[in-house]
C-alpha cells in the first residue's frame, strides 16, 4: 500500500500543547516537511522564541535553542557565522519579532545574515493572554486595547514583511497565510524557497505567516480561519516582497 | 620568551585569541572599544568571526549562540553596556554556556563618566541579572594579567561550563606595559552538548525554561552544587606583608598596586600594614581575609566606589575585626592619600 501521509522525521513524537485551531502546529509541520524534503534535518539548528511556541524545542527533531524574548536573530547570527554550512532558522511570534525583538530582526536583515525566519503573525501576544502587539489591527479588541486599537493612541499595525524587504540584506521576503489548503501549500513553498535562498547564501530570508489564535480572538477554530481571510489579509497583503536572484 | 609592549585592552584581546577565542561580538563603548577594534583587525585573518552588534543586548545574545556551538567566544563592554547585557548573562549562566565577558569598567550610575571605577562590583559578584546565579569574576591588575586572565578565563569557563567575567578598571585597559607573550592553547575539551547539527546523535537542546516546580528547584540546586565546587577550588588572592599586619588593607585591580605602595610606605613609618588583593571577586577569597586577620586590629577596604567589596570583607570576618572604608568616585585614590588614611587610622587605633 502506498503511504500518503506520515509524520515528518523532523518532528518529534511529543504531543504539542497548542490550542485547537491554533496555526502554530500547522506551521511547525510545514517547516519540518521542508527539512525532510531537503534532507537537512541533521544540518539544521533552530532557535525558538518566548511566546506560545516557546516549547518548539521539544517538537522539532533537530538541534534547538530557546532564546530570550526577541533575541533569536542575534543568536542565530552567531551560530551561522561560526558554522556557515549549517541551516539556521528562527521561529518567532509577532510580539517577539516586531516589538521586543525589533532591533535584532532589523539588523539581522540589514546585515544580510544567511538565516531563515519563520514569523508567526497572529496579531497579539498569545502566550500572555491576548495583549496588544505591534501587529494588532485597528479597531481590534485585545486585553490591553479593550476599546479597540486606535491610531491616535496606539499607532498603526506594523507591516514587517514590507519593512524588512527595504533592507538590501534581505534576499527573500514573503507573506503567506495558513487559513485554507491553497494558502497552506503556498506557505510551504515559501518556506522551502527561503531555505533554498539560505543554502545559496543569498542573504536574509523571512516568511511571515498570517496565523490564527482562536483562543485569544474568542472564536471557534473555523471562524478563526475566516477572520484571517476577512480581517488580516486585507491589511497584510500576501505575496513575495523581495526575491533576490543569484548573481 | 618574547617581551612586547602592549596596551591592557590589546593584551586582553590577544590573550583571548591565544586561548582559541574565534568569535567576538560587541558594541563600542569607551574605555573598552580597543578590544573590539583589535578583534575586528585580527579575527578575519585567523578564520574567526567578528560582528559589531546593534546593541549590547544583541552582542550578549550572539555570545549565547556562539558559545552554544562549542566555540570559544567573548564580548567586551563597559559599565552601561554591562547593564544591558544582564538579561543575556542570566540566560547564559542558566544554560551553562562557557564564554568570556569583559567589563572595562567606568563610573556610574547612569551614563556616569568614563573615569575608571569599581562600582560594578555588586553587579558582577551577585549575578547581576535576574535569578540565582553566579559568574566567576577575575580582576587583573596589569597588562600581563589582562592577557593571562583572558586565557585562564576560557579554561575556567570550559571546565565549569560557566560564563567568566573579567572586570578591569578603564586604567588597566589603557596603560601600556611590557608583557611576556604566551603560547597559543592547543588542547581543548570536548563539548558533546553543543548545538552543531544532530548528525549521528540525538538532537541537543540549549534551553533555560523549566516549567515544573520540582524541575526548576532541581535545576537551581544543580547550579548551586557547581557553584559550591567553584567556591571550594577557585578562590584566589595575593597577600603582601599580612603575617604580622595589624592593619590589613584590601584592594583589587589597579587599586591593589596603588595600595601596595602605600603599605610599603606605612611600614617605613612604623605601621604594621599589610595587603590582601582578591584576584577572584567571585568566588570571594574569604579564607585569605580570615588568615590575614590573625594579628589584625583593623581592616580597611579601598575601592573606586562608594563601598561595595567592604560587604564581602565584613561577611568574611563576621564581626571579628572592624572594617573601615576609603573610596573615591571620579578619581583613583593615589598612594599618598591612602598612606594618610592608613596613618590616620593607625593613630586613632594606637597601632
Ligand atoms: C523580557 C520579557 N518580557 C516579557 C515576557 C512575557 N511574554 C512572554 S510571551 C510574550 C508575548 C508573546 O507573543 P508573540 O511573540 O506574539 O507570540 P505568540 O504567543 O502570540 O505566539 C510576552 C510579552 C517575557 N517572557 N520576557
Ligand atoms: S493561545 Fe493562541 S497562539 Fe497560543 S496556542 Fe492557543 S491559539 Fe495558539
Ligand atoms: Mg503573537
Amino acid at each position: 500500500m502506498k503511504k500518503v501521509f506520515q509524520k515528518p522525521e523532523s518532528l518529534t513524537d511529543a504531543k504539542n500543547h497548542y490550542c485547537p485551531g491554533c496555526s502554530h502546529g500547522i506551521i511547525h509541520r510545514l517547516v519540518a516537511e521542508c527539512m525532510d524534503e531537503m534532507n537537512i534535518r541533521e544540518k539544521t539548528i533552530g532557535v525558538c522564541p518566548v511566546g506560545c511556541s516557546v516549547l518548539a524545542y521539544d517538537y522539532f527533531n533537530c538541534d534547538m535553542l530557546e532564546a530570550a524574548h526577541g533575541r533569536a536573530p542575534a543568536i542565530a547570527t552567531a551560530i551561522k557565522r561560526l558554522l556557515p554550512d549549517r541551516f539556521l532558522f528562527t521561529y518567532q511570534g509577532d510580539g517577539d519579532l516586531a516589538s521586543i525583538g525589533m532591533a535584532e530582526i532589523v539588523h539581522a536583515s540589514a546585515r544580510g545574515e544567511k538565516i531563515t525566519v519563520i514569523f508567526v503573525n497572529n496579531t497579539l501576544y498569545g502566550m500572555t493572554g491576548g495583549q496588544m502587539a505591534p501587529t494588532t489591527l485597528l479597531g481590534q479588541v485585545t486585553t490591553t486595547s479593550p476599546y479597540g486599537r486606535k491610531a491616535e493612541n496606539e499607532g498603526y499595525p506594523m507591516k514587517m514583511a514590507e519593512l524588512l524587504s527595504s533592507n538590501e540584506g534581505s534576499a527573500y521576503i514573503c507573506r503567506t497565510a495558513v487559513n485554507n489548503p491553497a494558502n497552506i501549500n503556498r506557505t510551504k513553498r515559501a518556506i522551502k524557497k527561503a531555505l533554498q535562498v539560505q543554502e545559496k547564501g543569498l542573504g536574509f530570508s523571512m516568511v511571515e505567516v498570517l496565523s490564527a489564535c482562536p483562543t485569544n480572538w474568542g472564536l471557534s477554530p473555523l471562524d478563526g480561519m475566516k477572520w484571517i481571510e476577512d480581517n488580516m489579509i486585507p491589511y497584510y497583503p500576501l505575496g513575495e516582497f523581495k526575491v533576490k536572484e543569484e548573481q | 620568551m618574547e617581551r612586547v609592549l602592549m596596551k591592557g585592552n590589546e593584551a586582553l584581546a590577544e590573550g583571548a585569541i591565544l586561548a582559541g577565542c574565534r568569535g567576538f561580538f560587541g558594541y563600542p563603548i569607551t574605555p573598552s572599544s580597543e578590544i573590539a577594534e583589535y578583534m575586528a583587525r585580527k579575527m578575519p585573518k585567523i578564520g574567526g568571526v567578528f560582528v559589531q552588534a546593534e546593541s549590547e543586548l544583541a552582542a550578549i545574545n550572539m555570545v549565547y549562540g556562539g558559545a552554544s556551538t562549542g566555540a570559544r567566544v567573548m564580548t567586551a563592554s563597559s559599565s552601561p553596556g554591562l547593564s544591558l547585557k544582564q538579561e543575556g548573562i542570566s540566560f547564559i549562566a542558566e544554560a551553562e554556556l562557557p564564554c568570556l565577558i569583559v567589563n572595562i569598567s567606568r563610573g556610574g550610575p547612569g551614563l556616569g563618566g568614563i573615569q575608571p571605577a569599581q562600582s560594578d562590583y555588586f553587579q558582577a559578584t551577585r549575578g547581576g541579572g535576574h535569578g540565582d546565579y553566579h559568574t566567576i569574576v577575575l580582576a587583573p591588575s596589569g597588562s600581563q594579567e589582562m592577557m593571562d586572565f583572558a586565557m585562564e578565563a576560557f579554561e575556567l569557563a570550559d571546565k565549569y561550563r560557566i560564563p567568566v567575567m573579567i572586570m578591569a578598571e578603564g586604567t588597566l585597559g589603557n596603560i601600556m606595559e611590557p608583557i611576556i607573550m604566551r603560547e597559543p592553547v592547543s588542547k581543548f575539551i570536548e563539548k558533546p552538548w553543543a548545538t552543531t547539527g544532530c548528525k549521528d546523535r540525538k538532537p541537543n537542546i540549549v534551553n533555560t525554561l523549566h516549567l515544573g516546580n520540582e524541575e526548576l528547584e532541581n535545576r537551581n540546586h544543580q547550579l548551586f552544587n557547581k557553584y559550591q565546587i567553584i567556591n571550594e577550588n577557585e578562590k584566589r588572592a595575593d597577600t603582601f606583608l599580612v603575617e604580622d599586619a595589624e592593619l590589613v588593607v584590601v584592594a583589587f585591580g589597579i587599586m591593589s598596586r596603588i595600595v601596595k605602595k602605600a603599605v610599603v610606605e606605612a611600614r617605613k613609618q612604623g605601621v604594621k600594614a599589610g595587603l590582601v588583593r582578591p584576584v577572584t571577586l567571585w568566588p570571594f577569597p574569604d579564607e585569605h581575609i580570615r588568615t590575614a586577620a590573625k594579628n589584625a586590629r583593623l581592616f580597611l577596604s579601598v575601592e573606586i566606589s562608594m563601598g561595595q567589596m567592604i560587604q564581602d570583607i565584613q561577611l568574611a570576618l563576621a564581626g571579628s575585626v572592624p572594617v573601615e572604608f576609603y573610596g573615591r568616585i571620579g578619581f583613583t585614590p593615589n598612594p599618598e592619600e591612602i598612606l594618610q588614611e592608613i596613618l590616620r587610622l593607625a593613630e586613632r587605633e594606637g597601632l
